[in-house]
């Protein structure tokens, strides 16, 4: 019984890391993930955030279900969204200044991300608080992996650095283009080509 | 997706329900708000004064503490109380004190358009030789790597070491325009020398100085005695 | 120093576009860019809103300010944008059934296009003023529908032509948006 219940909660965290990945396999919530990983650091923090707030309001949706009438959901979960939205946009601002300047208003962007009220239509209202948290938790890390793996390889590229340390010395000259908007478009469609050709590789393997 | 909600049973829903959860949901998020904003509000607070201190003490090295002042159109100034909104047409800017209270100089806000979007800066203005005496970025998303050699080319950094902003006799204007000449051409304190390949950001950083200066300087300068020491 | 209103018209058109440069309002961009035909009414109908949002957030920020309500800005923000979405709506079904057929069902879709929020959250930011706020956001209107119809016309033309089957969907409309924003930074410098 128990394994039995710690598998479906296996799989309902795995469905964001990797069958459902919010940013390679849906492709939601571009605006953040392009505009925000000129570098790891602002990556990771803005994973973060968003997943805070996903959390945050799939379980909050999710204890409200039984009582929300369908005319007025919509509503209420935006209601909700914007309230998280606004706790993490004053605790960024109580932790870092020079941070909160970096990812500017894509914080409060995270209000019309369409990865948070899409969980919250497609799961949260109808799953317990539990479930929809373990969901919610997968779903961010999926998508922290995502704006991570942008954020990586456009500053080792752009800028020559790693978490802001170097790593090729003074003799690199960064491809500048890479932190510009150009290269946001560039990285992640070149992610997308490379999945793309894995899964048609693994096809035609399975065929042969 | 939207049509499987097994919420609601009965088609439709009483107005007093619909209204009685949006009441709910409005007053928890409220509380919510309202108790984050409470609780990390003396954080953010005391992190901005950090981060406004650590930009005036780059630009005027002496410093030791910083006093917002405004300069109200009609040429008075006045400390600035609280987060209070300012007047319109009044001009902030930021007097910094050393150690023994006494007037280090003046730091002050100029923006102007670069290359990408507007380059905010913060300048430091010395009462005694007149001059502007160091530059900081506040923001600007000029290209990294052409446009951001402001904050780091040498040459560049020395045009602020000693950069020329006296008033004319009548007080009225800067005596000599600041200007950003092409690189290599600089013959007067007053003028910038442009970095070679990013003559735009350069030469916005002289005009966010200028317009700035003009419009504080001639109001700012005949009431220097008042806030000379620390009030 | 203030801009002008012209100088802020062709910025938010041209050189900082507000999708390929600032990358807002991306959903649409990609999914609705398909054809030609569908993505002008789109643009046209996400400027209006556009416009619409810009004016309410300007009245409710005097109003929030008034009231020292800072904090509540977002949370009003959003629900006045999406209650303005839908009154425009029902004002467009009853009074111009023709303009509501064409644009109806792009409506619902906007209050979630972060184009629309951002608009009123950049005016606010950058302190414009009445007449500069509405110049923002109709500039970036015209630049959200100019960067879609490029979008679309290139990749109807794309159609036509003989793409290999890895590259086919997202990763290639990445890459020519990718080469767009590209000729965009040219733009940069532009409104100075």
């Amino acid at each position: 019984m128990t394994t039995a219940v710690q598998a479906r909660n296996f799989d309902e965290f795995m469905e964001g890391i990797w069958r459902q990945n919010p940013v390679f396999i849906m492709v939601l919530g571009m605006c953040p993930t392009l505009a925000v990983t000129v570098s790891a650091v602002n990556a990771l923090s803005m994973g973060v955030a968003t997943s805070f707030v996903l959390i945050c309001s799939c379980a909050l949706v999710s204890l409200m279900r039984n009582v929300t009438p369908k005319e007025v959901r919509i509503a209420v979960y935006i209601v909700i969204i914007a309230t998280f939205v606004t706790v993490v946009d004053y605790a960024i601002q109580a932790i870092s200044l020079a941070l909160y300047d970096a990812l500017g208003a894509f914080i409060q962007l995270i209000v019309v991300n369409c990865i948070i009220l899409g969980r919250a239509e497609a799961h949260a209202a109808k799953n317990p608080p539990i479930t929809s948290m373990i969901n919610a938790a997968g779903m961010g890390i999926g998508f922290t992996i995502g704006l991570l793996s942008l954020g990586v390889v456009r500053e080792i590229l752009g800028a020559g650095t790693l978490f802001g340390v170097s790593l090729f010395g003074a003799n690199f000259q960064p491809w500048v283009i890479m932190v510009l908007p150009p290269g946001g478009f560039f990285v992640l469609g070149s992610w997308l080509l490379l999945f793309s050709w894995w899964a048609r590789r693994k096809e035609v393997a399975k065929n042969v | 997706m939207s049509t499987e909600i097994p919420v609601s049973v009965s088609k439709t829903t009483p107005t007093v329900a619909m209204v009685r959860t949006l009441g709910l949901v409005s007053a928890v998020c409220g509380l919510i708000i309202v108790g984050a904003y409470q609780s990390t509000f003396d954080a953010v607070a005391d992190n901005k004064r950090i981060a406004l201190e650590r930009a005036v003490f780059k630009v005027i090295p002496a410093a030791k503490s910083i006093v917002e002042f405004l300069v109200l159109p009609g040429g008075a100034i006045e400390k600035k109380v609280g987060a209070s909104d300012t007047a319109v047409g009044a001009l902030k800017f930021y007097a910094a004190y050393d150690d023994t209270g006494k007037l280090a100089g003046i730091a002050a806000e100029g923006s102007a358009k670069g290359y990408a979007d507007s380059v905010r800066l913060l300048y430091g203005y010395s009462p005694d030789c007149q001059c502007i005496v160091g530059v900081g970025v506040v923001s600007m998303r000029e290209t990294p790597g052409i446009g951001d050699k402001i904050l780091v080319d040498k040459a560049y950094l020395k045009n602020f070491v000693a950069l020329d902003v006296k008033l004319n006799a009548e007080l009225s204007a800067l005596a000599n325009e600041v200007k950003t000449v092409k690189h290599g051409t600089k013959t007067n304190p007053w003028q910038i020398d442009a970095i070679a390949g990013a003559t735009i950001t350069s030469r916005a950083v002289g005009r966010a100085i200028n317009d700035s200066a003009q419009a504080l300087l001639p109001k700012l300068v005949p009431g220097l005695d008042k806030i000379r020491s620390k009030p | 120093m203030s801009e002008t209103a012209f100088q802020i018209f062709v910025n938010a058109l041209l050189a900082n576009n507000f999708v390929l440069a600032m990358f807002l309002g991306l959903c649409p961009f990609l999914g609705v860019s398909g054809r030609l035909d569908t993505a002008f009414p789109m643009g046209l109908a996400t400027t209006f809103v556009m416009l619409v949002a810009s004016l309410c957030a300007f009245g409710l920020n005097l109003l929030l300010g008034h009231l020292h309500l800072e904090f509540l800005r977002l949370i009003s923000y959003i629900v006045i944008i999406a209650s303005a979405v839908q009154l425009v709506e029902m004002v467009m079904k009853k009074y111009s059934p023709v303009l509501f057929r064409a644009l109806g069902i792009y409506l619902p879709l906007i209050t979630t296009n972060c184009a629309v929020l951002g608009v009123a959250l950049f005016q606010t930011a950058r302190e414009y003023d009445f007449v500069q706020a509405m110049t923002f956001s109709f500039g970036g209107g015209a630049g959200f529908t100019l960067a879609l119809v490029l979008m679309a016309s290139v990749r109807e033309r794309l159609q036509l032509s003989n793409v290999p089957d890895v590259v086919q969907g997202t990763a290639l409309s990445l890459m020519l948006a990718g080469i767009l924003s590209l000729s965009f930074m040219g733009f940069a410098g532009l409104g100075g």
